[in-house]
């Protein structure tokens, strides 16, 4: 365990949580308004820990549906995680194999990307791992109290912008992947379909498979493109 | 607690967890082949745009390319920022000012 580098992770996760702040804090108030106490709405935040699906089981329901329907959305909205932690494979090679079971019940989204992004230039190491993780969770835990405890706009969160945070994360956050001609290439064909799926495919797999068609572009066009 | 709630978080969780969990478990003692280290590559660039650009794009369910959309022009500096600072905190900051900065003026 190195307490330096658990700290540059946790430094890492500040932009993160602050991202979370909006979203978990929108859930917690529509968890209070679809009738779910405040203690259920932490413990959601705290298990399941996937934003878009709470978001859909609360909508959800809202909506009468049954726990089974809830439960099987859930499943198909994350199964995206099963290509990031994949690809989080080889940089998990000299991690403890006690903490490897934490740190995948800790993927999300923004920690694989951050994470990522550093281990592109920097050695991976579990206790950065760790401290960006735990740093990350714990806003999104205590954005969801908020919202469910206030019940009612606290801060405006539209006023200060703050809802454009994540987005701007994954725009650094992209900026930072792109290093040649091919990336480019990949970003496009993602992007693209990605788009494309949310405006005319219903269901959620369009992340999922944009994500497999702009890697497979990549890898075919490293025959055409040198770089 | 509902216990109809305590079974929705315990099937939630369940199946959040297996697809996080199992490649990092059932792959382990595997060398994945280099072409797929290659795919897998890449995945952080397309999972990024993937996840981007209909969040630029697409507000309130339709797609949105007017320049009434501010998070459209907030990109711009954002990028410009990203691209001189490389640094996630001040690309997030000016992202952020620039949709309050919209928002206060529009």
């Amino acid at each position: 365990m190195s307490t330096g580098l658990f700290i540059v992770g946790l430094k890492d996760a500040l932009p993160i949580a602050l991202g979370y702040l909006p979203l978990g804090f929108a859930f917690g108030l529509l968890g209070a308004e679809a009738g779910l106490k405040t203690l259920e709405i932490v413990l959601m935040s705290l298990f399941v820990y996937a934003g878009s699906a709470q978001f859909i089981a609360v909508s959800m329901l809202s909506s009468g549906a049954s726990n089974m329907a809830i439960i099987i959305a859930t499943f198909f909205v994350n199964f995206r995680h099963f290509l990031m932690s994949t690809a989080l494979l080889p940089h998990f090679r000299n991690f403890s194999p006690r903490v490897i079971p934490l740190l995948a019940y800790e993927l999300t989204d923004e920690t694989f990307v951050v994470s990522t992004a550093r281990y592109s230039h920097e050695p991976p190491h579990q206790s950065y791992h760790l401290g960006l993780s735990l740093t990350s969770h714990l806003g999104w835990i205590s954005a969801s109290w908020l919202g469910a405890s206030t019940g009612s706009a606290l801060i405006s969160t539209e006023k200060w912008g703050l809802d454009f945070a994540l987005p701007a994360m994954f725009i650094a956050l992209l900026f930072f992947t792109l290093r040649n001609k091919r990336s480019y290439l990949v970003a496009c064909l993602a992007g693209g379909f990605s788009l494309f799926a949310a405006l005319y495919i219903p269901g959620n797999w369009g992340v999922l498979l944009a994500a497999i068609l702009g890697a497979t572009g990549g890898v075919i066009s490293e025959k055409w493109i040198a770089e | 607690m509902d216990s109809r709630i305590v079974w929705l978080l315990l099937g939630m969780s369940l199946v959040t967890y297996l697809p996080r969990v199992l490649p990092l478990v059932l792959f382990k003692n595997f060398q994945l082949p280099d072409l797929l280290l290659k795919w897998l590559g890449y995945i952080p660039t397309a999972i990024l745009a993937a996840l981007l650009l209909p969040s630029l794009l697409i507000r309130n369910g339709q797609l949105n390319i007017a320049s009434h959309n501010e998070y459209l022009i907030a990109a711009l500096p954002a990028f410009l920022v990203a691209k001189t600072s490389k640094s996630m905190v001040w690309t997030v900051l000016a992202g952020m000012g620039a949709v309050m900065l919209l928002r206060t003026i529009g």
